[in-house]
């Protein structure tokens, strides 16, 4: 299906990677930033509109939920947030910063199986970001960070439902793997601004923020400044 | 036996080879008899000795109870509420249409994905946006579309509630102020969605104007075709 990207006022931000690379706190750091410096500034994260959140909860706590279904819910999310918050906030000229966006999905379920093209179909009105940072991590750095720091998986987070391994550890290993080679088939088509998150935090925010600077002219986005 | 058809690819995990009953449609709006039908044909089909599985739309245990209370406060944009019935969709489509049909059983769904589709076509979704969501539904071995003319839906919807659902009359589609004129315009919009997919689709349509046991009869001697065309396969 054909993609519309109007010309929209405001300008979209996404963060995009594994668990455990860092990419919350970057977009944390942005955040912080623009808002001390005086600008219109949104943030929103995946899987938390409070509307789906009760059914996502559900599902997940009772392993109710097929890959399928487990897409569509956080597309559903993902709809509720985008055109409720998102979508008017870029046509009122703000800034809107994403931790995650459709990437997560199109990574995610397919290494669950679902169809590309039907991802892609389903996520077809939601715009394409004007910068997608992706924090590139080795795949075993990533996995030390999350199982050193919180040994307690989750089922669907671990990939539990693809029976890729009764140990829930081995488990989460392969699936990140799997989502991993996922990111990387879109970093060129999506035009990724890939990032080394093997850097400390201040070097990847410093690059990051010079970035954004070279491409989005931030004066426009100042309360100060009437578009 | 041969393999259950999908309209695109089957969902990730089900094999259609597996896939041996028969899934039977019956659609049309509120009032046009669908549960009466259903509910007799279950009867029948039971006495004949075949196993039934009913299904219905938002019947399904995962967002059932969401949908119900965001439609309470109509407080989803329609893309939102188009997925939200999608999940639901698919959800009962693996818990128990796939489940049926691999036991072989025959599976009478209460409505289908075309209802889902036209609602969300008249609240402006692109065609293809929609087919596309639900392009890994079964292909029914036969769908009858209870049509109704406008005037026994009124009656009818009128002798059973005394009032109409706000739903069911498009009132959030701002197709005019008062409930009456909303309702007859949103159903002929309902109507004409469901008139283009028969086209694509290939449905029967069944004149459901007709009393019980005269539209009885035609639909149970169409679908005695139907069971007797799948068994020769």
């Amino acid at each position: 299906m054909s993609r519309r990207q109007e010309q929209l006022p405001g300008k979209l931000i996404a963060v995009e990677g594994l668990d455990g690379s860092g990419k919350s706190t970057q977009i944390h750091l942005v955040h912080q930033w623009l808002k001390s410096k005086g600008y219109r500034v949104f943030f929103t994260e995946w899987n938390s509109s409070s509307l789906v959140r009760e059914a996502t909860k559900k599902g997940k706590k009772r392993q109710l939920l097929t890959p399928t279904t487990f897409s569509l819910i956080h597309a559903t999310d993902f709809a509720d947030r985008y055109e409720r918050q998102m979508l008017p906030l870029l046509r009122a000229g703000y800034i809107v910063l994403c931790d995650r966006y459709i990437f997560t999905s199109f990574a995610r379920d397919a290494t669950r199986g679902c169809d590309q093209a039907w991802l892609r179909d389903m996520y077809g009105f939601a715009r394409i970001p004007d910068i997608t940072f992706f924090f590139r991590l080795p795949l075993e750095v990533a996995l030390g960070r999350i199982l050193e720091g919180r040994p307690q998986l989750k089922y669907f987070e671990a990939g539990m439902d693809l029976g890729l391994s009764p140990d829930i550890t081995e488990s989460f290993r392969i699936f990140q793997g799997r989502v991993l080679d996922q990111y990387l088939k879109m970093a060129d088509e999506y035009g990724f601004t890939v990032m080394d998150a093997t850097l400390s935090v201040h070097e990847q925010q410093k690059v990051v923020r010079s970035a954004i600077q070279q491409r989005i002219d931030l004066a426009l986005y100042h309360k100060r400044f009437v578009q | 036996m041969s393999p259950q058809r999908f309209y695109k690819l089957p969902p990730p995990g089900v094999d259609p080879s597996k896939l041996g009953g028969t899934l039977i449609v019956i659609e049309g709006p509120d009032s046009s008899g669908r549960s009466t039908h259903i509910g007799l044909l279950r009867n029948w089909l039971e006495e004949q000795g075949y196993a039934v599985a009913q299904v219905g739309l938002k019947r399904s245990n995962l967002v059932a109870a969401e949908l119900e209370k965001a439609k309470q406060g109509n407080i989803l944009s329609p893309r939102t509420l188009s997925l939200f019935y999608a999940t639901d969709f698919y959800d009962q489509l693996e818990n128990q249409i796939v489940p049926a049909l691999r036991a072989g059983f025959v599976v009478l769904s209460d409505r289908y994905i075309y209802t889902l589709m036209a609602r969300d076509i008249v609240r402006g979704a692109e065609p293809g946006w929609v087919e596309s969501i639900y392009s890994m539904a079964p292909v029914p071995e036969a769908v009858f579309y209870l049509m109704v003319s406008s005037k026994t839906l009124v009656d009818r919807t009128f002798q059973s509630h005394a009032e109409l659902d706000y739903w069911e009359s498009g009132m959030d589609c701002g197709l005019g102020r008062d409930w009456f004129s909303s309702f007859l315009r949103y159903q002929r919009k309902i109507r004409q969605e469901f008139v283009k997919m028969q086209k694509a689709y290939g449905f029967d349509v069944v004149n459901a104007n007709r009393t019980i046991p005269a539209l009885d009869a035609d639909l149970k001697g169409r679908i005695q075709q139907v069971l007797s065309r799948v068994e020769k396969k």
